[in-house]
């Protein structure tokens, strides 16, 4: 890890092809000149008109981009691949019984292996879970793997995100988009289909619907609204799974259950799949100040009469401060070994740790516990002198709200840039679901960093997606 | 699958926007045209400023400027974002209640309706003059026609349908009974039988704004007429802006409504008493009535529509 040369997907060192990308690289031969660039224009001109955009904070109220696509897929090999879903179906069972097990006996924290001051004073510990028994003993249904390759046989995870992960439907849209524009690079090749992904999703979210629910329980998307940055993908899927798309006004909860306003009346809900953050769920119960969320709403679910999906205060599982402890996690719930590496992190509330990071700071990645979307935090190597004192000062100022790891050499792959094909660096959030079993769809997002160079692939700063391919042997 | 009831809110006020939009740019070419073609002193003027009027914008219009020229009220109508009623805001709204429901709506309606927004979204201003305010103009009808025939040709003739189709016709009637009441008394009989010049000049103002010009001859065989302009407008069943037609529609949506929810809502007397305004009667008798008073009853029944149907669908 952390060598010069990162890891090219496509190319080995001496230059010759990965068997992976054998095809990818014929292809790629063939194509005329300018013929990626036009497919690049086809491309942004089909998401535009689909409206598959997405709101950009800080800007104009309203105002949406498209998420730069690259034309060249991202592949995968079938035994890649199946290395890395077997330890991701590790990490989600090992996260899901820690969730349990926190919301009920705190056996990990009175067995001594993770401090209990680390779980209790976090700000993404929700007391009110306490006690309260989900459907199927599952907490994180919808999860997104962070993962980053560093060498052939070499992947990290970079983080759980088990609260709301968003993206999915540029996986299926990306999927969508490169069928339409190259399907003779698909005939060469066996691609494994992702389109399967919202009928798993229904699948999931009834496999949890309370013990009262018929047999068609209904399934409800809960969204912020029209000016939330992923409000494209809830309305997608909302579609694809054919749920009703509500927002908080729409619902309201009446002797204890959840019901929808419909034009003819109330009609009783039975599972929320809410991409609204904890905090603003339940006015009653959270933030009173919250105007998107559904008063009550929490106390229907305490009581067993609708389902939230993912849980509440499934935020303490994904914790950046939790995540060091991961393997503790899944050794103590599983007795199994992680089968999937975490990046060795530093911590900074440690008087020597703390020491060589400030000394070693130019090499390191600092991160923001409770940032995301790649704001709040620093990459040594790419950053300026004067970022790298300014973020000293910080985490001498509070050490206990960053965490630092080396700079991994993100992997590379070909990417599509004026005309020309460079590496450019990428990682991977594949989707897995959690219900009556472990559905993970072959894939996932890959995001690339655009800019040369780059190691920050968040769409915010700058990042774009690739459709991913998983070959079947 | 039920529908919410703001689903069935945003499809009403996304056809009425859509049908707002085209009304507008429909008004603003027929004060466009007048203006051209006036011969008399601070005429131009005059001819924008009633059909301000007809669109009941004057108000608005001369909080924000002094005076009244094609630039001051094309700017005004067309791209104002702070007139609720110009078409940027209209097309604006209906892409928003369009993106509410995105899931309710068909895709080839969603792209019609984003499609026309961000090409409008994109024109500016200061672009927009003489022949490229007429194109334009066209264009935003030719807009309007298009997610028509998106929604005529691609949704299911469920409840969605109805809402979006109610909506329509109730804009639809609203905007003709309003240009006609601008305009009553050019139409109201009188003792001389042939219209003078400028009566010639209301009456094509009038028909105009209803797209009715070419139409009219094919009905009557005849020279303009007060009398006929207003039955054309008010009870031909085949004139399909006339307020007749409109509450047909109306009531046909209401009565789908009605046969799939199984059951009659308080919509439905209200409807029955704007078709009751408009059938079984004949221009004599609206006349003897008083057409200024038949209009604003209309428009007020028509109203009415709308806020019964919010209550008994429960839009909020």
């Amino acid at each position: 890890m952390g060598e010069n040369t990162p890891f090219d997907e496509m190319y080995n060192a001496d230059g010759s092809v990965r068997e992976p990308y054998r095809a990818l690289s014929e292809w790629l031969a063939e194509q005329p000149e300018k013929g990626l660039a036009l497919m690049q224009a086809d491309a942004e001109a089909i998401f535009r008109k689909l409206g598959i955009t997405f709101a950009v904070y800080g800007s104009e109220e309203g105002t949406e981009k498209v998420i730069p696509f690259d034309v060249i897929p991202r592949i995968i090999a079938a035994n890649e691949w199946r290395k890395l879903s077997r330890g991701i179906e590790q990490r989600v069972k090992a996260l899901n019984a820690f969730l349990y097990d926190i919301y009920h006996r705190q056996e990990i924290l009175k067995a001594g292996r993770i401090p209990e001051k680390l779980i209790l004073n976090n700000a993404a510990f929700c007391p009110q879970m306490m006690g309260l028994e989900p459907a199927r003993g599952v907490y994180a249904h919808i999860i997104g793997v962070d993962i980053v390759r560093v060498g052939p046989d070499e992947f990290y995870v970079l983080e759980d995100n088990l609260r709301t992960p968003s993206g999915v439907s540029y996986m299926l849209e990306d999927r969508e988009a490169m069928m339409m524009l190259a399907p003779d690079l698909f005939q060469r090749s066996k691609v494994a289909p992702v389109e399967t992904y919202p009928e798993n999703l229904r699948r999931t979210l009834e496999s949890v619907a309370p013990a009262g629910a018929g047999r068609n329980p209904v399934i409800a998307v809960l969204t912020p609204g029209i000016y939330n940055s992923a409000y494209f993908e809830h309305s997608f899927l909302a579609d694809q799974m054919g749920a009703q798309l509500c927002e908080g006004q729409d619902l309201f909860v009446d002797g204890g259950k959840v019901y929808m306003r419909t034009t003819t009346g109330p009609e009783r809900v039975d599972v929320i799949y809410r991409r609204i953050d904890d905090d603003y769920l339940d006015p009653l119960t959270f933030r009173p100040d919250s105007m998107l969320g559904v008063p009550g709403i929490f106390d229907a679910y305490r009581a067993g009469n609708v389902t939230l999906v993912n849980a509440p205060g499934t935020g303490i599982a994904d914790d950046k401060a939790v995540y060091t402890y991961v393997p503790e996690i899944i050794e103590f719930y599983l007795g199994e070994k992680a089968l999937l590496n975490n990046v060795p992190t530093y911590n900074c509330t440690d008087v020597d740790q703390r020491a060589w990071v400030l000394e070693n700071i130019a090499e390191l990645v600092v991160k923001e516990v409770h940032g995301s979307g790649g704001y709040g935090m620093m990459v040594g190597p790419t950053s300026t002198k004067a970022q790298h004192e300014e973020f000293k000062k910080k985490i001498i100022a509070r050490p206990d709200n960053y965490i630092v790891q080396p700079t991994l050499a993100l992997s590379t792959c070909p990417t599509h840039i004026n005309n020309d094909v460079a590496p450019r660096h990428v990682d991977l959030r594949p989707y897995v679901l959690v219900g009556d079993e472990v559905r993970i769809t072959p894939g996932g997002l890959t995001r690339v960093a655009l800019k040369k160079g780059s190691l920050v692939v968040n769409s915010s700063q700058g990042g774009g997606t690739k459709d991913t391919w998983v070959l079947e042997d | 699958m039920r529908m919410l009831g703001r689903t069935a809110q945003n499809l009403f006020w996304l056809s009425r926007y859509v049908e707002r939009a085209e009304n507008m740019a429909r008004l603003l070419e027929v004060g466009y045209r007048m203006s051209l073609t006036s011969r008399r002193e601070g005429g131009a003027s005059e001819h924008l400023i009633s059909m301000l009027q007809a669109a009941e914008m004057d108000e608005a219009f001369a909080e924000r400027h002094d005076v009244a020229d094609v630039d001051t009220v094309a700017y005004f109508m067309m791209f104002d974002p702070t007139n609720p009623s110009s078409v940027y805001s209209c097309l604006q709204a209906a892409r928003t209640n369009a993106r509410s429901v995105r899931t309710a709506i068909t895709t080839d309606m969603w792209e019609s309706m984003n499609g026309a927004w961000l090409e409008f979204s994109q024109i500016k201003p200061r672009d927009v003059r003489g022949a490229k305010l007429l194109g334009l103009l066209q264009w935003v009808r030719q807009r309007s026609h298009e997610f028509r025939g998106a929604l005529l040709g691609t949704i299911l003739r469920d409840d969605g349908f109805a809402f979006l189709q109610a909506g329509n016709f109730v804009e639809r009637a609203d905007n003709t009974a309003r240009i006609l009441d601008m305009k009553y008394y050019v139409l109201l009989p009188r003792s001389s039988l042939v219209g003078g010049e400028i009566d010639i000049q209301q009456w094509t103002l009038i028909l105009r704004a209803a797209s009715a010009h070419r139409s009219y001859g094919h009905v009557y065989h005849d020279r303009y007429k007060a009398h006929n302009i207003a039955d054309f407008l008010i009870l031909r069943t085949e004139m399909p802006r006339s307020l007749v037609y409109c509450a047909h529609f109306v009531r046909d949506n209401l009565n789908l409504l009605a046969k799939l929810y199984g059951r009659r809502e308080a919509c439905h007397d209200a409807m029955e008493d704007m078709l009751k305004l408009v059938e079984g009667t004949n221009m004599d008798q609206i006349f003897a009535h008083g057409l200024h008073e038949f209009l604003n009853d209309f428009i007020d029944r028509n109203n009415r529509v709308t806020d019964t149907l919010s209550a008994s669908y429960n839009f909020y």
